[in-house]
């Protein structure tokens, strides 16, 4: 079967879906039996107290991590598991709960390391820094500036992000995701560890993100009120099983997810 | 007091009103100096990239040397045998990755040390296997390198610039320029940057990890064969060439593991300090502190800055 590219889904198809994932490190585990699909231009929510398994979901479909069971479909194709490589080059990219960006770097170069894989002039140009490697080197500096006008982070192009406040960081690193154009972006959790006014500055990126490029996104977040804000459909997850989905009024109203979050008592 | 006279006052005295002499002296620390660095750059390259202290890169140098002498000794032209020990040092860059390197990611760094260890082990027996223990001559000439010296009169004096000595500075120097530049200003030298930040995330954005240490272990096995040539036209090629690789520790030391210009400005502080201490302050001590010399400004340096001149700040957050 031949890969489609994003473009060939209509939105409000399934961009991804991934059925009867089980996950074990050892004898825990992490995930079992989950299955959920995203669909094209929406923004999918996971959420769940802590442990419940929502990282090592994004994980699996990044590829990072490799389930025992299940499998994951995207853009039609089914796979027993993905590869990180691979991901990206199909057009998944990721942001990571604790900021992981390269803090040697300045966020210009962040943000160009995320167009790896848009450029593709061979090595030995790239060795000269001549030719077609050059003009490559131009036309996408000229995205990235275009990311970052839009992230309105233009005053800290040249700084070393190890230098950048938190909220920044997280921002410089949602740049880096954007970068690759990507058709599905994993968030996880974008807005942990911010105050309230960064909190609404990254729910409008990602809001704009979704509504002007089109971008499906798929994000973990704690914070109930910008979930419930922010999302089209929301997966619900406890102890590795998937206890929820549905759409947010839905999901709020439901007794397992109140028990969840509440607690119960047995 | 005569003592105190010798260390602070006569060795500064003889500088002052031999000037000849001290610029020789200084020539000599130059050129081993950049050679220095050279060797070290080889290892910061490997150390960005993986984290990984490549322990087979002195090993390497006598390798590639030996590979380079042994295709010219089969009969092949000069220039066809560079060629060819440079294929094989990316054949060797290519194997390591796939044979060793790609199946310990993700281990902890003692692990990757230990496999460089026995890939050093390795190679030494491959290459006593192909090419045999015994010592054999670098082919200078044939490579086109320059021999005989310069003399410039100078400060009353003479100053004697070997022509090998200025071709090892000059290649050493274009070497470690084009590296830096390479690494610094290309899509893949930032994916070299991103990948030694941060392994998950440059996963994440698409960089091929097997492709950057390839590329790493072929650009240190780059590193691995000039360095062999020019120490080995110094001296010959043989086994014991690895001890000099051994000199890039405290130059790492000094420079920081993760610093191009660290290795750089490492190596010269490094060439310069032993030939001035081993000339003017040599003899207080019999002589033959050159051997030694490194190592003990290396220690100092630890006591005071143990991240070395421009290594990474080792901030520990609690």
């Amino acid at each position: 079967m031949s890969a489609r590219t994003a473009a060939d889904i209509a939105v409000g198809e399934d961009l991804l879906h991934v059925d009867d994932i089980s996950l074990s490190f050892g004898g825990v585990k992490a995930i079992q039996n989950i299955s959920f699909n995203i669909v094209k231009g929406e923004i999918r929510a996971i959420i769940g107290p802590n442990g419940a398994g929502k990282t090592s979901m994004l994980n699996v479909i990044n590829g990072f991590y490799h389930p025992q069971e299940g499998t994951i479909t995207f853009l039609g194709e089914e796979r027993r598991k993905m590869r990180p490589y691979r991901a990206a080059s199909q057009g998944i990219s990721r942001t990571f709960q604790n900021v992981a960006l390269f803090t040697g770097m300045s966020t210009l170069d962040n943000i160009m390391a995320g167009r790896s894989l848009k450029m593709h002039r061979n090595f030995f140009w790239q060795m000269f820094r001549y030719g077609p490697a050059l003009n490559e080197e131009i036309e996408h500096r000229r995205a990235v500036e275009e990311i970052i006008d839009f992230l309105e982070i233009e005053h800290i192009r040249k700084t070393p992000v190890g230098q950048l406040p938190y909220g920044l960081q997280k921002r410089v690193e949602l740049g880096r995701a954007l970068a690759a154009e990507p058709s599905l972006l994993l968030l996880d959790e974008p807005m942990a560890g911010m105050n309230l006014e960064e909190k609404e500055d990254m729910s409008r990126f990602v809001i704009d993100v979704n509504q002007q490029f089109g971008t499906t996104i798929a994000l973990i977040e704690h914070d109930m009120g910008v979930v419930m804000d922010l999302a089209d459909r929301i997966v619900v997850m406890d102890y590795g099983k998937k206890i929820a989905d549905g759409m947010p009024k839905d999901v709020q109203s439901d007794q397992n997810v109140i028990d969840a979050y509440l607690g119960v008592a047995h | 007091m005569d003592l105190l006279f010798n260390i602070f006052v006569s060795p500064f005295i003889e500088m002052v009103t031999m000037p000849d002499f001290l610029l020789q002296v200084l020539w000599e620390g130059f050129v081993s100096g950049t050679l220095y660095a050279l060797i070290a750059l080889g290892f910061v390259l490997i150390f960005k990239a993986s984290g990984v202290f490549n322990f087979a890169q002195g090993i390497m140098v006598v390798f590639a040397a030996l590979t380079l002498v042994g295709f010219h000794a089969a009969g092949l032209p000069a220039y066809v045998s560079l060629v060819l020990a440079l294929a094989v040092m990316g054949f060797l860059a290519w194997g390591v990755e796939r044979v060793v390197l790609r199946h310990l990611v993700n281990q902890p760094d003692l692990i990757l040390f230990m496999a460089t260890i026995g890939l050093s082990y390795f190679l030494i027996g491959f290459g006593e296997l192909i090419f045999g223990g015994e010592p054999k001559s670098m082919i200078t000439e044939q490579l086109g390198l320059p021999t005989g010296s310069t003399t410039i009169e100078i400060f009353d004096g003479i100053v004697i610039l070997q022509h090998l000595d200025i071709a090892a500075a000059a290649i050493a120097a274009i070497l470690v320029a084009g590296l830096a530049l390479f690494f610094s200003k290309t899509r893949i030298g930032r994916a070299l940057r991103a990948v030694a930040d941060d392994h998950q995330a440059a996963l994440s954005v698409g960089i091929s990890l097997n492709q950057i240490w390839a590329i790493v272990w072929f650009a240190a096995g780059i590193v691995a064969l000039a360095t062999g040539i020019m120490w080995g036209a110094r001296s010959d090629v043989s086994f014991a060439l690895q001890i000099v690789a051994l000199k890039a520790l405290p130059v790492l030391i000094l420079g920081g593991f993760t610093s191009v210009p660290g290795a750089i400005i490492g190596g010269l502080i490094i060439g310069f300090g032993e030939k001035l201490f081993e000339v003017y302050w040599g003899g207080l001590l019999g002589g033959g502190v050159e051997g030694w010399f490194a190592y003990v400004i290396a220690l100092i340096f630890l006591l005071f800055r143990p991240q070395g001149l421009f290594g990474e700040k080792i901030i520990e957050r609690v």
